[in-house]
């Protein structure tokens, strides 16, 4: 079995209408150390990309049996990359060793997610690195109320990036980072101005990534704060840590997330973690989108001394006191005499 | 696929620690994939005996569920076993239902493996 790690990463940019995303791409692309990379757009829109691996792709879904629209294969995607794939393999395009899928303002990354995941040819060749979300600073606030779509895209993000905020005031960006940072905790904030020189690391840190996994696991762990469960929310959004004090037992946290995932995985945005497993020296890193769970990762040592494990949920309607109770449920299961090894 | 039954390898679930060795190789007591799989369908049985499905190993590469009216699934992984287990058992799999959460509190103790 492919190590997960080693498969070609893949970066989702998303963000609403005008939003900026095209501009973030360009200034990605400009980056040296990102010169081998694919791209694939939905949409061309105004500001104009010139990259030398550049395909459009007309958005298709392809809705399961189960209906689930998070559950959904991206028609195009399956196939654009997968003529990437072959024409590599041909050696008739450029090399590259990363995909970037800039979406349409309107679109709902998990299906893109999902569809990485599960087709059988891309999921032996492909992985999901992180969703970029970009996010407008005059507009943004009053799109996160209006459209669900905007609210969706801003939940799912791994780094949000906050653009044009010369055109609008201090207060106003201010208030528009607090409400992006109760709709999601555990994304890193980030102005477009105050991106560092450096502007690859957006892209290639991730949890897989064995020099960039340490860095985004640290921005799980600096905002898994105690959130009020009764605090402002959109759209019924909220964002939360679940914590717990003793070391998990895995086979029974692997039966409650998946059963959870199974039952409410429409409403489990983003499920991420950094796990104190029974029996294990280092933590797990643990990363879901709606019913999808990635492979596990783990880091070489604790980021600090605290050894508790922390449980991101960014879920839609869905009450955190619920979910600690019935963790705390299961993983007591492993205690009963009936369930102790022989 | 294995030369004597002729069964194809199954499913990796993200919760298989063989789907990512490299996280599971520091464990302080080695487990071998029979022994995980052995303590997982024993949290499996604890879990279902409400829905009055029984959960057994099928040639370590799928899991056989038999319901109280013997009505019988196989499936590849833990995710694909809840739904079947809702369709043998006509219930649903909601670990966030409080009756079925007071269930497997007051059974604590009790003999919870079939």
């Amino acid at each position: 079995m492919t190590n997960y790690g080693e498969l070609m990463p893949v970066n989702i940019i998303t963000g609403f209408l005008g939003s900026g995303k095209t501009t973030l791409l360009q200034r990605l692309l400009r980056s040296p150390e990102l010169s081998e990379v694919a791209v694939l757009v939905n949409e061309f829109g105004e500001v104009g990309l010139d990259h030398h691996l550049l395909q459009g792709v007309a958005e298709s879904t392809l809705l399961l049996e189960n209906g689930c629209l998070c559950c959904a294969v991206r028609g195009d995607l399956q196939k654009a990359l997968r003529n990437l794939l072959s024409q590599q393999t041909r050696g008739s395009v450029p090399h590259f060793r990363r995909v970037v899928i800039e979406t349409s303002g309107l679109a709902d990354p998990a299906p893109i997610a999902y569809t990485l995941l599960s087709e059988a040819v891309l999921r032996h060749h492909f992985r999901l690195s992180g969703i970029i979300t970009t996010i407008d600073a005059v507009n943004g606030a009053n799109q996160l109320g209006t459209f669900p779509e905007a609210v969706k895209q801003v939940s799912m993000a791994d780094r949000l990036v906050v653009t044009k905020a010369d055109l609008s005031d201090g207060p106003s960006v201010a208030a528009l980072r607090a409400r992006l940072r109760t709709l999601n905790v555990a994304a890193q904030i980030l102005e477009s101005t105050e991106i560092p020189g450096d502007i690859r690391h957006l892209l290639t840190d991730d949890i897989y990534d064995a020099a960039g996994k340490f860095r985004e696991a640290s921005h799980w762990k600096a905002e898994a704060v105690d959130e009020p469960a009764d605090h402002e929310h959109t759209a019924g959004v909220q964002s939360f840590a679940v914590i717990f004090d003793r070391p998990l037992d895995w086979s029974s946290f692997g039966v409650w997330a998946s059963m959870l995932l199974h039952r409410h995985g429409a409403d489990v945005l983003r499920l991420k973690g950094i796990l104190n497993v029974a029996g294990l020296p280092t933590p797990v890193l643990i990363n879901g989108v709606q019913h999808i769970v990635h492979p596990p990762s783990h880091l070489e040592r604790w980021p600090d001394a605290d050894r508790r494990s922390r449980l991101i949920f960014i879920v839609r309607g869905l009450q955190r006191s619920r979910i600690e109770r019935s963790l705390a449920i299961f993983s007591d299961l492993v205690n009963q005499p009936a369930l102790l090894p022989a | 696929m294995c030369a004597l039954c002729g069964v194809l390898g199954g499913k990796a679930h993200w919760s298989d620690s063989a789907s990512a060795p490299a996280v599971f190789a520091g464990r302080s007591e080695p487990q071998t994939r029979t022994r995980e799989r052995q303590a997982r369908v024993r949290i499996l049985n604890a879990v279902l005996k409400h829905h009055s499905v029984v959960v057994k190993d099928w040639s370590g590469n799928a899991y056989l569920l038999t319901s109280r009216t013997g009505r019988t699934a196989i499936v590849d992984t833990v995710g694909d076993i809840w739904p079947a287990a809702e369709r043998i058992s006509g219930r649903i799999c909601d670990p966030l239902d409080e009756r079925y959460l007071s269930t497997l509190t007051n059974r604590e103790g009790s003999n919870a493996a079939p």
